[in-house]
C-alpha cells in the first residue's frame, strides 16, 4: 500500500468520507475474514437445510440426494425428542445451579475485591486453562465410588438424604444425572462470573453512594440498584453457559451412563458411527432452532453485540 | 455490611475457590501417582518417575506436538484475519458494518457440535480428505470471532487523536499506523492470540469431526479414557497450568503498571 495523494487532503480525517480509498480499504481488510466466515460457517450451516431434506444413496454413505423428504424430522423427533429434552433440562439445571454459586462470587469480586479484583478474576479463570478432558478425568476420580466426595458426604451424614432426593443412585455418584449436571455446572462458572463482574463494574459508584445517602439498607440497595443493573451480565452469562451445556459432549460421556446421554452425543454417533447424515442434519438444525428461540427470549430486544462479554 | 455478613461472604468465596480448584488439585496430585493399573485414576503411591520421564509415552508426545503446531498456526491466522476485521470495523465503520458484526457474533451462539457437524458435511461434500488442513481451517474459523472481538474491544479503548496527531506531525497514514496504532494495539493482539491458542489447543468436539487420522492431545486423551490413562497426561496438564499461571501473572502485572 503506498501513500495516495488523497491522504494529503483534509478529508482524510473523516473516517466515512467520500474519498476513494476510504471506501474500499475497510472491505479489503474485512475480505479474508469474511471469506472464512462465509465459506466455513454460513455456507455449511445453510447446507444442513437441504441435507436434512435429502436421502442417502446407500446406507453408511455420506453421499445423499435431495428428495425433499420431510419425514426425517418426525422420525428424528420421535427417536431423539427425549434426549433433546434432557439436554435442555440439564443445561437449564446446570446454569441455575451455576448462578447460585457464580452470582455471590461475582458480587464479592466486583464490590469487595478492591485492589485484588484482577487477581481474583485471574484465579477464577486459571483452572479453565487446563484441558477440559483432563478436568473431566479428575472429576471421575473425585466422584468415584470410593472417592473423596462420597467419603465427605458420608462424614456429613448426607448419604441417606441425598439418596432419598435422588441425587445419589444406589449410593453412587458416577453415572448419575447429578454427576453430569455437576460437571456442566463446574464448567459454566467462568462464563457466568466474568460477564457478571463486567456488568457490575459498569454500575456507577455514585448510584450506590446515593442509595446509601438516602438511607437504603444494604439489602434494599442490592434489590433496587445492584440486582437490576447487573441484568445485562446475567443475560450474557446465562447464554454463555446454556449454549455450550446444551451441546456438551464430554460430561455425559465421562460422568454419565447410558441414561444420561445428551443430544451432541446422538449427533456425533449419527454422523461418525451410524453415518446417517440427513438425520444428523435435522437434529443439528432442531438444536440450533431451540437454542435460537431460547436466546431470543432471553435477549428480548437487547442486542447481542451490546452485552458485556468477558 | 455487618462483620458477620462479610465473614460469611468470604467463607462462601473460599468454598467456591475450593470447588474451582478441586479437579486441578487432583490433576497435580495424580501427576505424582504410581498407578498399578493402566488407569491413573486411583491413588497408589508417590513417585517422581512421571516427572522425570514426561515424554515417555511416544503417542502422547506426538499428540501434544500436533496440538501445539495446530494451535500456533490457528492463533496466527485468527489473530491476523480477526485483527484486520477489527481494524476495519473499529476505525472505518463502513456501511453494513452491523451485518459483519452480527456475523462475527453468530458462531458464538452455536454449540460446538453444530459447527462440527456442518464442517464435517462440508468437507465430505467438497471431497476434502480430513487431516491437518481441514483441522487448521476449522480451528481458524472458531478462533476468528474471539480474536476479532478481543482486538475490537482494545481498539475501542484507544484514543484516535494519537493517530491523528502523528499524521498532523507529518506521518503518512501507514506510518502513523505502524508507529502509533500498532504498538498500542499489541496487548490486544497478544490477548487475541493467546485466547485463540488456548481455544484451539483444548478443542475436542470440532477436532473429533474434522481431524481425520490426525490425533491431537484432546483426541488422544479421549481415546486414552477407554485404553490407558498414563500419568504423563497429568504431568503435561500440570505443565500447561504452570505456563498459563505464569502468563496470567505477567498479564496482571502489565495491567497494573
Amino acid at each position: 500500500m503506498s501513500a495516495s495523494p488523497a491522504s494529503a487532503r483534509p478529508e482524510r480525517r473523516r473516517p466515512t468520507g467520500p474519498g476513494g480509498r476510504r471506501r474500499w480499504l475497510p472491505w479489503a481488510l474485512l475480505a479474508p475474514g469474511l471469506l472464512l466466515l462465509v465459506l466455513l460457517y454460513v455456507l455449511p450451516l445453510g447446507a444442513l437445510i437441504p441435507l436434512s431434506l435429502s436421502e442417502q444413496l446407500d446406507r453408511f454413505s455420506l453421499r445423499t440426494v435431495f428428495t425433499g423428504r420431510i419425514q426425517t424430522y418426525s422420525e428424528v423427533i420421535a427417536l431423539y425428542g427425549p434426549v433433546l429434552g434432557r439436554s435442555l433440562r440439564f443445561a437449564a439445571a446446570s446454569t441455575g445451579l451455576g448462578l447460585l454459586i457464580a452470582y455471590p462470587l461475582a458480587w464479592t469480586i466486583a464490590f469487595r475485591g478492591g485492589r485484588w479484583k484482577a487477581a481474583l478474576l485471574g484465579l477464577v479463570v486459571l483452572p479453565f486453562f487446563t484441558s477440559y478432558l483432563v478436568r473431566a478425568i479428575a472429576w471421575t476420580t473425585l466422584l468415584a465410588d470410593r472417592g473423596p466426595v462420597l467419603a465427605l458426604l458420608h462424614g456429613l451424614g448426607l448419604i441417606a438424604p441425598l439418596q432419598h432426593l435422588g441425587v445419589l443412585v444406589d449410593g453412587r455418584l458416577l453415572n448419575t444425572p447429578a454427576a453430569v449436571i455437576g460437571g456442566l455446572t463446574y464448567n459454566s462458572l467462568p462464563f457466568l462470573v466474568l460477564p457478571l463482574v463486567v456488568a457490575m463494574e459498569r454500575i456507577d459508584p455514585l448510584l450506590l453512594d446515593a442509595a446509601a445517602d438516602l438511607y437504603a439498607s444494604p439489602l434494599r440497595r442490592f434489590l433496587r440498584v445492584e440486582w437490576p443493573l447487573s441484568q445485562p451480565g446475567l443475560v450474557s452469562g446465562v447464554l454463555l453457559s446454556l449454549i455450550p451445556a446444551a451441546g456438551d459432549v464430554v460430561n455425559p460421556r465421562f460422568l454419565g451412563g447410558p441414561n444420561e446421554r445428551m443430544i451432541a452425543g446422538s449427533i456425533e454417533s449419527l454422523l461418525l458411527v451410524q453415518r446417517q447424515a440427513p438425520q444428523a442434519a435435522a437434529l443439528t438444525l432442531l438444536l440450533t432452532l431451540l437454542i435460537s428461540v431460547t436466546a431470543a427470549l432471553l435477549l428480548r430486544g437487547r442486542k447481542l453485540q451490546e452485552l458485556p462479554l468477558p | 455490611m455487618s462483620n458477620r455478613g462479610s465473614r460469611l461472604l468470604w467463607l462462601g468465596t473460599g468454598l467456591t475457590f475450593a470447588l474451582l480448584y478441586a479437579p486441578i488439585a487432583v490433576t497435580v496430585l495424580f501427576s505424582f501417582n504410581a498407578p498399578r493399573s493402566r488407569f491413573n485414576l486411583i491413588w497408589q503411591g508417590f513417585t517422581l518417575d512421571n516427572w522425570v520421564h514426561p515424554l515417555r509415552d511416544a503417542a502422547l508426545t506426538q499428540a501434544f506436538l500436533a496440538s501445539l503446531s495446530i494451535a500456533v498456526a490457528a492463533a496466527l491466522i485468527a489473530t491476523l484475519l480477526g485483527g484486520l476485521m477489527a481494524l476495519a470495523l473499529g476505525r472505518f465503520r463502513p456501511r453494513g458494518h452491523g451485518w459483519v458484526e452480527a456475523l462475527l457474533v453468530l458462531p458464538l451462539t452455536n454449540p460446538e457440535i453444530v459447527l462440527a457437524a456442518s464442517l464435517l458435511n462440508l468437507f465430505a461434500s467438497a471431497g476434502l480428505q480430513r487431516g491437518a488442513l481441514t483441522l487448521l481451517l476449522s480451528h481458524s474459523l472458531f478462533c476468528l470471532s474471539y480474536a476479532a472481538l478481543t482486538v475490537k474491544a482494545r481498539l475501542a479503548g484507544l484514543d484516535r487523536q494519537l493517530e491523528e496527531a502523528a499524521q498532523d506531525l507529518g506521518a503518512r497514514p501507514l506510518e502513523a499506523f505502524r508507529r502509533v496504532t500498532l504498538p498500542l494495539l499489541a496487548p490486544g493482539l497478544l490477548a487475541a492470540a493467546l485466547l485463540s491458542f488456548s481455544l484451539s489447543f483444548d478443542d475436542f468436539v470440532v477436532s473429533s469431526f474434522t481431524a481425520g487420522d490426525l490425533v491431537t492431545l484432546p483426541l488422544y486423551i479421549a481415546g486414552a479414557f477407554q485404553r490407558e490413562i498414563a500419568p504423563q497426561i497429568q504431568v503435561l496438564s500440570t505443565l500447561v497450568l504452570l505456563v498459563s499461571a505464569g502468563l496470567l501473572a505477567v498479564g496482571l502485572r502489565g495491567e497494573q503498571s
